[in-house]
């Protein structure tokens, strides 16, 4: 079931195209039937994701529909049976000569030094179908050049060609207008307004579509030629999406990632973390090489050093040992490690989530769409969770687009205001913890319910969604780490109880997590989402009972049940949400090793570090959200003596006097689609092909258990609930160490809408007291309209203000009190 | 709040004799008050509108082949029954009248508001809506003034608004102010302006305003003056109204007549009885050239019909008479050039005032205009080269296909002007200012060659690298 069957025509529309009698699709516009059938016609306003607006005219191309030949833009004209169309004749060469004529007239000839020449659209039309000299001797019109538009985009309107590429892109795809016409005439011009800066999560695209090079983006500007780039079709783990890019590099290292138009996932588009997330690898906080720590500061070590002390470690602790992490490494390293550490050390204390997540079985378990299938036209989306535009921004495309062109009915289940908000059908702003008690009003009898602080127009309409008989969709994501887990499976299993056929698309957030919960890096399951118990084939042994998740983990290590934490990638310092725990956890255990890219909170505590290869240095791949499995590649070699992750398991396994039983990374892939039930029928070659990836299997022969339902009492009347959500821009490990995006993360201020600013007698920008029945704490107060009232919501791990601090991992929300400062 | 200063800006009307439709209530001060027009039969032709039925309001619009005012001429009646049975759909009044020459709608919009709303409220019923937009120009304060008074007048009066005269019958209109664009007299540049969009024309197909209009629901967009005529004709009847003007194009029209005459002004003037030269020379009319100097050419419907000369003087006054001739009667302005006028400037004017009201969208017109006027000027600041006439009807080609006369094709031959024009771009506009350039060419090359110096070196010794950046103005 892969949606890479070519497109056909199936209704054909008969038309002829210089001479040839073709057939086109019902609908479809004649740019695209033309280069169906390998006729090129040269374009720079067009862009197939967009709506055509026919601005360039370059595209135009004569065509008879029965009244004579004239000149039609061929991004505008669907084609209508027995067209004739000509795009060699006279006049259309004409036309295209003339077209790229005007356009220059004004184009600065900079290609020299131009980032775009080379891979200029404007330049190869120019050659292709352009006059070769200009008859215009007057001056060009002269702008500053460039001007910044954005913290990462600069804009040289000298060489703007006016297509309204990335003034459509800003409205239409991203929903952030601050880029547009400006003037009239050949004066005309993109520029923001003043004081808006182009400050969208999505600005990076822009540069991409651009057909000349107007725009140009701050981290790869005068980086490198077009001529000198190598390239791999890769997939990105920035976040669980796995948006298909190309990473470009110049003399081995990273320069650039471009989106790739994969029809299942991103379509071309990308954050800009995605964007520019390369340039993590040059942080300065690369581990490079094996260290040691003997009681005092870590040291470089030898490589069989380090391992042994490792796999000391291991053994040390036996049966006191837990994993956290492995969601950043590719399914390769996550089943190796998982052969080591279930399948070999025996430990199920393992868990790849850091508490900010959802409850393994319930991800495993649950029926699992496809992006494709949620925005299936005519379909019901629910989206219980956090905001899709800061934590999963190519999914919030995909779900924006669906919802602006009236594909989708949307309910938002959510403790505030998204960015989806504008396009929902129904929007449910809950209480946090009351989600599981609005899902079951919902999957009630009264179709009016005053619930969780649900507005009950709005409950009415979800109410009558969820029973139109259209399939139904659960996107389903942690919105609030200030909640527990249980809150948001209650909520869906709730729903699941309504409309059983409902299928989920989990957004969980960290890159591969998918992969790491399939590769059994969690407790309780083997790879496949098997039970632990279950035959894995080539595994001779496994744990025996369910060990713990992070939480369980780090309270075990406060109580002395666990004395050695095993960190992979994980820095659960600072991304774990109950900070007053995870510290007096690290405190308490005898040691701690890593194996990560980054020296990071976490790993400065450990006594061994093993240097891991990243993402752009290592061949392997990658689980998405939807079960897609797509291609990691190498593009540059690993820094120092950074190895990848798959290897690094046989090197503990090999000072652990083990044969893991692989030694090529081809040998991993082998034994998954041998050992791993829901990649019996992957095949490891297709992977790296197939312009969509290829689907796992996540059918299960078991179903997640449906949670008690959880009640909280509301807020009391001097209290705050609080909300913590994540933000695009933070100071996770990827935007804190990549150079030009890390000054993007803003101060973590204390939000609240204006009644309760009121209330409290506090004004934005002021320093208030914040008090749970742990801690007292001081942070800043801001406005934001978009939240109900009675909470209080805190972004995680932002300058300025840490609000794990205020996080009970036990308790099922939090309650906070605010008081204006003294 | 706008002043009256703008209104002594263009001639005004000239109370001629001759059958008046739209301006017979010009001769009174107070025409445009709501007292006066009651007085003097306002908003009869609705309550006789109201009498009948829809489509029998309509067919009287159809059998009087009320022509549209606005340029093309396309009949009135034909583009009502253009629009699919889609509801909600809407009336928008084109009254952003900014044509070259052209100020009649303005002068009916400023001395006879009730008439055009009256006109408005028949067509909304004829039409089965119930929202219309009135779309006024920007630059036109005491329109606007006049405008808004007359409608809160007619809402006050029961003649707009909730259940109008006593029915069952509602319809509103919204009076909406430009923010000064040319193009957005363009009718879809004024459905995108309208929604609040930049006003820049959407491509015809698919965006015709009867099927995909404004919010993409079907709209009619008809002209000012269109609209002032239907009152009348409720009053009278199509047959009436034919006993006017000739068999193609009944009733009268409205035409403002500028440059170098002794007598301009707007004219409402029957249609296809009057020549150009009754129209030019004529007593009743503008009374000939200034200082009795020969006629060196005239524009014959709005800045962006092809010129006509002498020749052309005894085409009648209607659009199936001036197609042939190779022009149009487009928006009702003639312009008159005596034969002091420098052809060359004549067409730099006319060309600068589309290079400065292209919209940007579309390559040829947004690029192309801007460099005819560079050579226009060049030519005329002395800098000119040799092939800079080919140049400028190259540049004209590639906005407008055609055969142009080209001295490189010498059998396109001088009157091969095509018409309508054929065009690269969305709309008319670039195309518009070919026009003047392939109409100053044809007749008067030997002028732009006057000013050509015929040493080619002068043009190469044009330093154009001391002209100082924009950037660099301040």
């Amino acid at each position: 079931m892969t949606a890479t069957e070519p497109t056909k025509a199936t209704t054909g529309v008969p038309f002829t195209l210089n001479g040839q009698a073709l057939e086109a699709e019902l609908g479809e516009l004649l740019i695209d039937a033309a280069e169906r059938n390998g006729v090129h016609i040269p374009r720079f306003c067009y862009h197939s994701r967009m709506t055509p607006v026919g601005m360039c005219r370059m595209c135009l191309v004569e065509v008879d529909s029965g009244r004579g030949p004239g000149l039609q833009p061929s991004c505008m004209v669907p084609v209508s049976p027995d067209m004739k169309v000509d795009t060699e004749s006279e006049a259309t060469v004409k036309a295209q000569d003339g077209v790229l004529e005007l356009l220059l007239i004004n184009h600065p000839l900079d290609c020299p030094v131009c980032d775009k020449g080379g891979e200029c659209p404007l330049q190869d039309n120019a050659y292709a179908f352009g006059p070769g000299e200009s008859r215009f001797v007057e001056e060009k019109r002269h702008y500053e050049k460039p001007i910044p538009i954005s913290d990462l985009v600069k804009l040289d309107r000298e060489r703007c060609i006016l297509c309204d590429r990335c003034t459509r892109f800003a409205d239409e795809v991203a929903g952030d207008p601050l880029i547009h016409f400006m003037g009239r005439g050949a004066d005309t011009e993109v520029n923001t307004f003043p004081d808006h800066p182009f400050s969208s999560y999505f600005a990076g695209n822009t540069v991409q579509i651009c057909p000349v090079g107007a725009l140009t983006a701050s981290p790869y500007r005068f980086k490198a030629r077009p001529w000198d780039l190598e390239e791999s079709e890769s997939t990105s783990v920035v976040d669980s999406t796995g948006a298909r890019v190309i990473n470009q590099s110049s003399r081995n290292r990273l320069v650039r990632t471009l989106g790739v138009d994969s029809d299942a996932v991103n379509w071309s588009w990308l954050s800009d973390k995605e964007r520019f997330a390369y340039e993590v690898a040059d942080s300065t906080d690369r581990v490079l090489e094996p260290l040691i720590a003997d009681g005092g500061p870590l040291k470089p070590a030898r490589w069989a050093t380090a391992a042994r002390r490792f796999a000391l470690a291991l053994g040390a602790g036996s049966g006191k040992v837990g994993v956290i992490g492995g969601a950043r490494m590719p399914l390769e390293g996550q089943y190796a490690w998982a052969k080591l550490l279930k399948g070999v050390a025996g430990v199920d204390s393992i868990d790849a989530q850091l508490g900010d997540g959802l409850p393994a079985d319930f991800v495993l378990g649950s029926p699992r769409s496809t992006i494709s299938g949620a925005v299936a036209p005519g379909s019901v989306v629910v989206l219980i969770g956090a905001d899709p535009k800061e934590e999963l921004p190519t999914l919030f495309l995909r779900l924006r687009h669906a919802a602006t062109n009236g594909h989708i009915s949307l309910v938002e289940l959510s403790a505030k205001a998204t960015s989806l908000s504008p396009y929902a059908a129904a929007r449910l702003h809950a209480q946090p913890g009351t989600a599981g008690q609005v899902a079951a009003a919902l999957a009630g009898d009264e179709t009016d319910r005053a619930v969780g602080g649900v507005q009950s127009g709005e409950f009415a309409k979800a109410h009558e969604l969820l029973r139109n008989g259209k399939p139904v969709t659960i996107i389903v994501g942690r919105s609030n780490l200030a909640e527990h887990q249980l809150v948001v499976t209650d909520a869906v299993a709730q729903l699941r109880g309504l409309v059983p056929e409902a299928t989920v698309l989990p957004a969980l957030r960290r890159g591969n997590i998918n992969g790491a919960l399939e590769m059994g890096l969690t407790p309780g399951f083997l790879p496949g989402g098997q039970p632990i118990g279950s035959e894995i084939p080539g595994w001779t042994t496994g744990p025996t009972a369910t060990g713990l998740d992070t939480e369980g983990i780090l309270r075990a290590a406060v109580d002395g049940g666990i004395t050695t934490l095993v960190l992979l990638g994980a820095d659960p310092l600072a991304d774990f949400p109950d900070r007053d725990l995870v510290t007096k956890a690290f405190d308490a255990v005898d040691e701690v090793v890593a194996v990560d890219c980054f020296l990071t909170d976490s790993t400065q505590r450990a006594s061994v570090v093993l240097p891991a290869a990243m993402f752009g240095e290592v061949d392997g791949s990658f689980l998405n959200l939807e079960g897609r499995v797509s291609p990691l590649r190498a593009q540059v070699t690993p820094p120092g003596q950074a190895r990848a992750d798959w290897m690094i398991a046989v090197e503990v396994a090999e000072a652990l006097g083990v044969e893991l039983g692989f030694d090529t990374v081809g040998a991993v892939q082998d034994e998954i689609t041998a050992s791993v039930a829901s990649f019996n029928k992957v095949n490891f070659a297709e992977v790296n092909t197939a312009p969509d990836g290829v689907m796992a299997n996540l059918t299960r022969s078991w179903a997640p258990e449906a949670p008690a339902p959880t009640m909280v009492p509301p807020v009391d009347n001097y209290g705050l609930r609080l909300l913590v959500d994540r933000k695009l821009w933070d100071q996770g490990t990827l935007v804190a160490k990549s150079s030009s995006v890390a000054h993007l993360a803003t101060d973590a201020l204390l939000h609240l809408n204006r009644t309760e600013l009121e209330r409290i007698g506090a004004n934005p920008g002021d320093t208030v007291s914040v008090e749970t029945a742990h801690t007292v704490a001081e942070v800043v107060v801001a406005l934001d309209a978009s939240l109900p009232r009675g909470v209080g919501r805190v972004p995680f791990r932002l300058p300025g203000f840490d609000p794990g601090t205020l996080i009970d991992a036990a308790d099922t929300v939090a309650n906070i009190r605010v008081t204006a400062g003294k | 709040m706008p002043t009256n200063a703008y209104i002594s800006h263009a001639p005004g009307y000239v109370d001629n004799e001759g059958p008046k439709i739209v301006t017979s209530r010009f001769p009174f001060d107070d025409s445009y008050t709501i007292e006066r027009s009651l007085a003097t039969g306002g908003y009869d032709g609705l309550k006789a509108a109201l009498d009948r039925g829809p489509a029998e309001v309509a067919g009287v619009v159809k059998d009087a082949v009320l022509l549209g005012r606005g340029g093309a001429g396309f009949p009135a009646g034909i583009k009502w029954g253009f629009m699919p049975p889609v509801w909600p759909r809407y009336l928008v009044v084109n009254g952003d009248e900014s044509e070259p020459g052209t100020y009649k709608d303005r002068l009916l919009m400023e001395r006879d508001p009730h008439q055009l709303i009256e006109g408005c409220m028949i067509t909304c019923y004829a039409l089965g809506l119930n929202q219309c937009f009135l779309y006024a120009r920007g630059e036109m304060p005491l329109a606007h003034e006049r405008l808004a008074q007359a409608l809160n007048d007619a809402y006050a009066a029961g003649y707009v608004g909730k259940n109008i005269m006593g029915t069952d019958v509602s319809i509103d209109i919204v009076l909406h102010w430009g923010a000064g664009a040319y193009i957005v007299g363009e009718e879809t540049a004024l459905i995108e302006s309208l929604e609040g969009n930049r006003g820049m024309p959407r491509l015809k197909p698919p965006f015709f305003p009867a099927a995909k209009g404004l919010y993409m629901k079907p709209t009619i967009v008809n002209n000012v003056e269109t609209l002032a005529n239907v009152p009348w004709l409720m009053n009278n009847g199509a047959a009436a109204y034919k006993q006017y003007g000739s068999e193609k194009s009944p009733g009268t029209r409205m035409l403002a007549i500028s440059g170098h005459v002794k007598r301009p002004g707007v004219y409402e003037v029957e249609q296809g009885v009057v020549t150009f030269r009754d129209l030019l020379y004529g007593e009743n009319y503008a009374q000939g050239i200034r200082d009795d100097n020969g006629l060196k050419a005239f524009v014959p419907g709005g800045g962006s019909a092809p010129w006509f000369f002498e020749d052309q003087l005894d085409v009648p006054l209607e659009g199936s008479a001036a197609g042939p001739e190779g022009s149009m009667l487009g928006s009702g302005a003639i312009m008159v050039m005596d034969d002091t006028t420098d052809a060359v400037k004549a067409a730099l004017r006319l060309v600068r005032f589309y290079a400065r009201e292209s919209c940007g969208k579309c390559t040829p017109c947004r690029e192309g205009t801007a460099w005819e006027e560079k050579v226009l000027q060049r030519i005329l600041d002395g800098h000119g080269r040799p092939n800079d006439i080919d140049l400028l009807l190259s540049i004209g080609d590639n906005i407008s296909p055609g055969p142009y006369p080209v001295a490189s094709h010498p059998e396109a031959g001088l009157t091969a002007v095509p018409f309508p024009p054929k065009q690269t771009t969305i709309c008319p506009l670039g195309p518009s200012s070919v026009a003047p350039i392939t109409s100053a060419i044809r007749r008067f090359r030997d002028e732009f060659e006057a000013k050509i110096p015929s040493a080619p070196q002068a043009a190469d010794n044009l330093d154009i690298s001391t002209t100082p950046a924009v950037g660099e103005h301040h």
